[in-house]
């Protein structure tokens, strides 16, 4: 192998985007929606101990995808900077905008300092007074902020399932039919031969932002309750056929993702992103690497890390 | 706030350390200023210069415990507030009462609150009740050079123990000492200046295995008797309409007595007193 020692800024911020989205392609999916009584947070998460959505003011959630180390500490340092500016100055003076900031700054920061970019994935969520006063603010590992309106889905197979997700998803749906949506939405990819999985409230970890609290809105659903909520649709005025969904194959294909808005739409990170190309795999759990190299820079020797170095031990892959 | 960006935009390493549950160790770290105890005084003692709080009960009742705290804040012997507010839901299932400087109290009391809620966000689990008391013991501790100038503040801990083996021990309360001591009391506490006069109206009426509402009517009586004797403490004012600030905490939560259930069980005390001064 040739010895390389000058690699070009186009060319380190590309291997460093193209670890951080096969890292974070390689866990499940989390999707954020509003509904009418405020925001509702549906992770497929096998732990109840390692959570991926939590509390972090009173109308502040957090749901993050990848490596948990990382988005722990993004999470605390989220709520440290809540409090303290409660603290400060007073708890309605905490917004999700100023945290999405704050956190934006920060992977950005580390995406450009840092050997390794935090392999992380992040959803602000600031619930309002009414449904069209929610907030939801993606970041991405690069620090792009997006605010996205409705609807946020991460992780690993976020393009495929955010395109007919956001199309379902309209203002005033009950958090039944938001907390089903976003199942079916989690369980349209990563099926045997391409067909739907099952999903049981044992995968899941579901929260709620609810609007009509005081104080602190932020609370877990679990248990007998969500079992409820999840119980055989009897008649879902509002449903749709569930073709709607893609089945898998077809929506697994990149072109299914293209203007949902999933894609981090900052324009400093690498061009087309190459994690989806696993058509036929789609099953995105395992925790192995990637095939390696689907991009043809990622193999490319010479860099001065090489991007497949440390294995995703650290990965909440489900 | 002191606790900036650096250029680059990074969050300063406070932000990022692991393993710090406790937002006062925290704000050491990240804003020290903003830690009560920590800022420099003047020597010599000050304990005219701010306005003073006075008395607060608490007490065990069948199904978790009662606070109640009067309304009145002096200074010297002038009314500095008519109707300040010093008993407050430390959480979900805890009640704290602060006597003393009025600024710094209050202070303690928004800190403590953070406190409590900041570790629960981080880790998941709310704090024990000792673990809550022994956070509000080191809190007061801190202030002790402050304390020792004059600006002294003592609180009064109560809360519903959720972890309580069995519900008949679920109702837990602690006093404290300016230096930090903390210490558990069974049935019932009072603090201030006229907690002398409240505790012994208390120490006569009080039995365990009081209902609520019977423990509610004993702690806006044993305030009664506190304002009857104590010039800093102040009665219920029917004119005003200020009422003894009550709150429980039991299984289902904290709550505080509405205005007009305040006012209903003051006013019973009152009309009951018109007939016998003494209680």
């Amino acid at each position: 192998m040739a010895m390389q020692f000058y690699a070009s800024p186009e060319q380190i911020m590309r291997d460093r985007s193209e670890y951080a989205r096969k890292g974070i392609a390689r866990g499940r999916s989390v999707i954020v929606l509003t509904f009418e009584g405020g925001v509702l947070f549906v992770a497929e998460n096998l732990s109840n101990a390692l959570h991926k959505v939590s509390e972090i003011y009173d109308r502040i959630g957090f749901a993050a995808v990848g490596r948990y180390h990382e988005f722990e500490a993004v999470r605390v340092a989220g709520i440290r900077l809540a409090d303290l500016r409660g603290y400060s100055y007073n708890r309605r003076d905490v917004t999700g905008w100023a945290l999405a900031s704050a956190f934006s700054q920060n992977l950005g920061a580390i995406f450009m300092e840092q050997a390794k970019p935090f392999e992380v994935e992040i959803c602000v969520a600031d619930v309002g007074v009414a449904q069209d006063r929610d907030e939801l603010y993606r970041i991405t590992y690069d620090g792009s902020v997006q605010d996205e309106p409705g609807v946020v889905a991460m992780g690993g197979q976020a393009e495929t399932i955010s395109g007919p997700l956001r199309e379902r998803h309209r203002a005033g749906l009950t958090m039944q039919e938001a907390l089903r949506l976003a199942v079916e939405a989690l369980a349209s990819v990563g099926g045997e031969g391409g067909n739907p999985r099952t999903i049981t409230e044992a995968q899941l970890e579901v929260a709620v932002l609810d609007r009509q609290r005081a104080g602190r809105t932020f609370r877990r659903i679990a248990g007998e309750a969500l079992a409820a909520m999840l119980a055989p649709p009897a008649a879902l005025p509002s449903a749709e056929p569930s073709d709607a969904l893609p089945s898998g194959a077809s929506g697994a294909e990149p072109s299914g993702a293209e203007s949902s808005g999933a894609e981090p739409a900052g324009g400093e990170s690498a061009e087309a992103p190459a994690v989806e190309g696993t058509p036929d795999a789609p099953e995105p759990a395992g925790g192995e690497p990637e095939a390696g190299g689907k991009s043809a820079t990622a193999e490319e020797p010479g860099t001065d890390k090489p991007p497949s170095g440390n294995p995703p031990s650290g990965n909440t892959g489900g | 706030m002191s606790a900036g960006f650096d250029p680059s935009g990074r969050l300063p390493a406070a932000f990022m350390t692991p393993g710090v549950s406790s937002f006062s160790e925290f704000l050491r770290e990240a804003a020290p200023d903003l830690l009560p105890g920590r800022r420099p005084l003047p020597p010599g003692t000050n304990a005219d210069v701010a306005p003073h709080a006075t008395t607060i009960v608490a007490l065990a009742s069948a199904d978790g415990v009662v606070m109640a705290g009067d309304r009145r804040a002096t200074m010297g012997s002038m009314i500095a507030n008519r109707d300040i507010e010093k008993v407050h839901a430390a959480d979900e299932y805890s009640l704290v009462g602060i006597a003393g400087t009025a600024g710094v109290g209050i202070e303690l009391i928004r800190l403590f609150q953070v406190e409590l809620r900041h570790y629960e966000k981080i880790e998941g689990v709310m704090l024990s009740i000792d673990g809550k008391a022994n956070r509000l013991a080191t809190l007061i501790r801190n202030n002790l050079g402050a304390a020792l100038q004059g600006l002294a503040v003592v609180p009064l801990f109560a809360g519903y123990d959720v972890d309580a083996a069995e519900p008949a021990k679920a109702a837990r309360l602690f006093s404290f000492d300016v230096a930090g001591g903390l210490y558990e009391e069974t049935g019932f506490d009072g603090i201030g200046s006229g907690s002398l006069f409240a505790k012994a109206a208390l120490k006569k009426r009080y039995r365990p295995g009081l209902s609520g509402a019977e423990a509610i009517e004993l702690a806006v009586e044993a305030l009664y008797d506190a304002a009857d004797d104590d010039t800093a403490t102040g009665g219920p004012d029917l004119i005003r309409k200020i009422y003894p600030v009550v709150m429980t905490a039991t299984a289902a939560g904290t709550r505080r007595l509405t205005d007009d259930e305040a006012a209903a069980v003051a006013e019973a005390v009152v009309r009951r007193r018109m007939d016998n001064p003494g209680g």
